[in-house]
């Protein structure tokens, strides 16, 4: 285990990542024995963590070293970068009453997606995780819109979702005709038809990611507290629940930086519109940086994008996550 | 044909080695697909030691993506399709187009004609079209009968007039996919042509400045006329042509009764309905006139596609242009149907009847108008189509359009 720590020490030293370090202070005795094999082990950290590094670094960070570059240039795509606008896109991103439109629409997305899906998928999971009839078939049907492609899903509700199709007509014939919208045309309402969609389209991962964290609550515990009294309320309030506690907040995690990463669908159906009410961040980026050649303006939107998603995560993970990573950690550093 | 095209080609050099041309276009699957397959073959008939080869790319794909990032390399194709205007504009910045003013100028008046301008960068050819378009209504026949309309308007006020007649047989009068801004932008532009005379529309497009009482007028005009009706219901999320719910959808099925289109519309509607006899179902005419307006009422708007030649190329790929617009293969770009073939010998080669419609009343044209968006430098023409799709959904007014042109050609 002292070889370990060594190694993981001078992993650290020599600049490869590794686990943070709770006490730096305690490296120290390496038997001399272990000197074949420490670098033994070195050669294999190199050859096992080589590649996934030298992938990252060539498909994560030089591309973000090199959109934070174009960010700084009036740019068309053409010729080489010569007129350097050190801030000026990021100015002219922050003061377009669009672009902030979008950001808001993504953090509504956000919002919403936090305060609807997460009850229903939760709510939908513990009931599929009881012993029913049809459980499989049900477990299948609430997966499959996941399962489709979100391009096709788009296409799909375009159509249904036009004026006089399939869900004005099911609406009109369940007596809801008076309810009937322009779903997708009415600037007051595109925002949230469209998250009906998102919903439709994601419910089903929730519920499985949920299915499985069940699977880990032991059942020990629930028989124990029946035994002691506990109502099924209860139970799932006091021993389902804190249970899935990891689970919840990885699902929150992953909803989050995916209503601010959202694109295909709103794309598909609305290309941002009527009048930039469904806009996002990528929609606008897309449309005003590289569809209209500006490649620096829309690097610049989209570097904005990364520190908004990049801030998320570390503060999520710093004051949500770091209880459930902390004891994954603590067994690779024992 | 062929024979003129050979004496030119003594004076193209390979020094007797073989070459092949690289040649990116956007006929990935129909007629055309098969046309240019056929022309790739014949001039390679014609000159054995060179071969075209014919490489189709999805459209928005090759427009977007693979042309701007060819262009930054080292290795661009030889020849690859162009649409022109501001964003062959933004292209030849890369030096990597080939300027074809010399090779092209003995044939381009007699084989493209005046169109061929909308390729020209500060009076440069560097790029020749293929196909040309115009934009104009496409409309049912059995429904303007229907409503008791006995010819088509020649005036706004008519066309009005015509909506209401439209309505009352409870049918859209007119489709229009606002969705994706650019149909939107057509209504605009076209009633900026009606009120400009056209030495303003000429200076405005020029020096990218809309700032002239005209443009005003015609977004009053627009705004009067969205007052009336005229679109199908929930149009400003309406697709132009994803679908039987789209406008050309619409329009294909008979729940609208016309279209501001492009030429290529029939086609577009052929697969969204199960009507067999749509094309000869509709019927063209042109935008009508705006009374008081300025604007010659024959000029139209329309655009085209084209090709240009790289700088990697030889001096046989202008000569391959020349003969895509030669009449045996403009003749199969007019059964294509993708749009109207810029060689006038091939016109009578036009079988859909409301394009024959379209080709003679542009034979007959004051002018032919680039659409804006293309004309204008790629981020002004987004920045325009944008502005006036948003006032179509009511917000903005006829001052924000002109200010949004203003404001994006000040970051050009």
């Amino acid at each position: 285990m002292a070889t370990d720590r060594a190694t993981l020490d001078q992993g650290l030293a020599s600049g490869l990542p590794g686990p943070t370090l709770a006490s730096p202070g305690r490296t120290g005795t390496v038997r001399p024995a272990a000197r074949p094999g420490r670098a033994r082990r070195r050669l294999e950290l190199a050859a096992l963590i080589g590649p996934a590094l030298v992938l990252f670094a060539c498909f994560v960070l030089v591309p973000i070293v090199i959109a934070v570059r174009y960010s700084l240039y009036n740019w068309s795509g053409y010729g080489p970068l010569s007129d350097f606008i050190g801030l000026h896109n990021y100015r002219a991103a922050l003061d377009d009453p669009v672009f902030r439109g979008a950001i808001l629409h993504n953090f509504i997305y956000a919002a919403l997606s936090v305060v609807f899906q997460l009850p229903i998928s939760l709510g939908t999971a513990l009931l599929l995780n009881r012993k029913l009839r049809g459980q499989r078939v049900f477990r299948l049907v609430t997966f499959a819109p996941y399962v489709v492609s979100e391009a096709t899903t788009a296409v799909i509700w375009l159509l249904m979702l036009q004026p006089g199709g399939f869900v004005d007509q099911v609406m009109k014939d369940m007596g809801l005709g008076g309810l009937v919208q322009t779903w997708l045309a009415d600037i007051h309402i595109v925002l949230y038809t469209l998250f009906v969609v998102i919903t439709w389209k994601y419910i089903g991962f929730g519920i499985i990611l949920f299915l499985a964290g069940l699977q880990g609550v032991p059942v020990e515990l629930k028989e124990a507290a029946s035994l002691d009294g506990a109502t099924p309320a209860q139970s799932v309030r006091h021993i389902t629940l804190p249970l899935l506690g990891p689970t919840i907040r990885i699902w929150v995690f992953l909803a989050v930086i995916g209503s601010l990463q959202l694109f295909d669908l709103v794309w598909i159906m609305t290309l941002g519109g009527p009048a930039n009410a469904s806009d996002t961040m990528i929609t606008y980026l897309i449309y005003n940086g590289f569809q209209s050649n500006e490649f620096g303006y829309g690097s610049a939107a989209a570097v904005i994008l990364f520190i908004i998603c990049f801030a998320f995560a570390l503060l999520y993970q710093r004051f949500a996550l770091r209880r459930d990573t902390a004891g994954a950690l603590t067994r690779i550093v024992n | 044909m062929v024979a003129s095209v050979t004496t030119t080609a003594t004076a193209a050099t390979t020094n007797g080695k073989n070459i092949t041309l690289t040649w990116w276009n956007n006929a990935t699957a129909g007629v055309l697909l098969n046309v240019w397959d056929n022309a790739a073959k014949a001039f390679h008939k014609m000159y054995p030691n060179v071969t075209i080869q014919n490489v189709p790319i999805q459209n928005e794909v090759l427009q977007n993506t693979k042309i701007p990032l060819a262009l930054q390399s080292n290795n661009p194709p030889d020849i690859y399709q162009q649409w022109g205007g501001g964003s062959e504009a933004t292209q030849v910045t890369s030096g990597k187009l080939m300027d074809l003013t010399a090779a092209s100028a003995s044939w381009v008046k007699s084989e493209v004609g005046a169109v061929a301008s909308g390729w020209q960068v500060k009076g440069r050819q560097y790029g020749i079209p293929y196909d040309l378009h115009v934009v104009g209504f496409w409309y049912r026949k059995d429904l303007f009968a229907k409503a008791g309309i006995k010819s088509v308007p020649t005036t706004i006020a008519q066309l009005e007039a015509d909506v209401a007649k439209l309505r009352a047989i409870n049918v859209a009068p007119i489709a229009v996919g606002s969705r994706d801004r650019w149909p939107d932008a057509f209504w605009w532009e076209y009633f900026a042509l009606r009120e400009c005379s056209l030495s303003t529309l000429k200076t405005a497009m020029a020096t990218i400045n809309l700032n002239y009482p005209c443009f005003v007028k015609a977004g009053q005009d627009l705004t009067a006329f969205i007052k009336a009706n005229p679109f199908n219901t929930g149009y400003l999320a309406t697709p132009a042509q994803t679908g039987a719910g789209s406008s050309a959808g619409l329009v294909a099925n008979g729940q609208a009764a016309m279209e501001l289109q492009g030429d290529w519309d029939p086609g577009v509607m052929q697969p969204l309905t199960t009507n067999k006899n749509i094309l000869n179902d509709l019927g063209w005419f042109p935008f009508p006139a705006v009374s008081g307006g300025a604007g010659n009422p024959t000029e139209i708007l329309g655009g085209g596609d084209g090709f240009s030649c790289t700088t990697h190329a030889t001096n046989y790929c202008p000569l391959f242009l020349k003969y895509i617009d030669s009449k045996p293969v403009q003749v199969g770009v007019a059964h294509a149907a993708v749009g109207l073939p810029v060689n006038a010998a091939a016109a009578s080669a036009i079988t859909v009847p409301g394009e024959k419609t379209a080709i003679s009343y542009y034979k007959k044209a004051a002018y032919l108008q680039t659409y804006f968006d293309i004309a204008f430098p790629t981020n002004v023409g987004q920045a325009l189509d944008s502005a006036i799709a948003n006032f179509f959904a009511g917000s903005g007014t006829p001052q924000t359009i002109i200010q949004a042109v203003a404001k994006a050609a000040k970051s050009h």
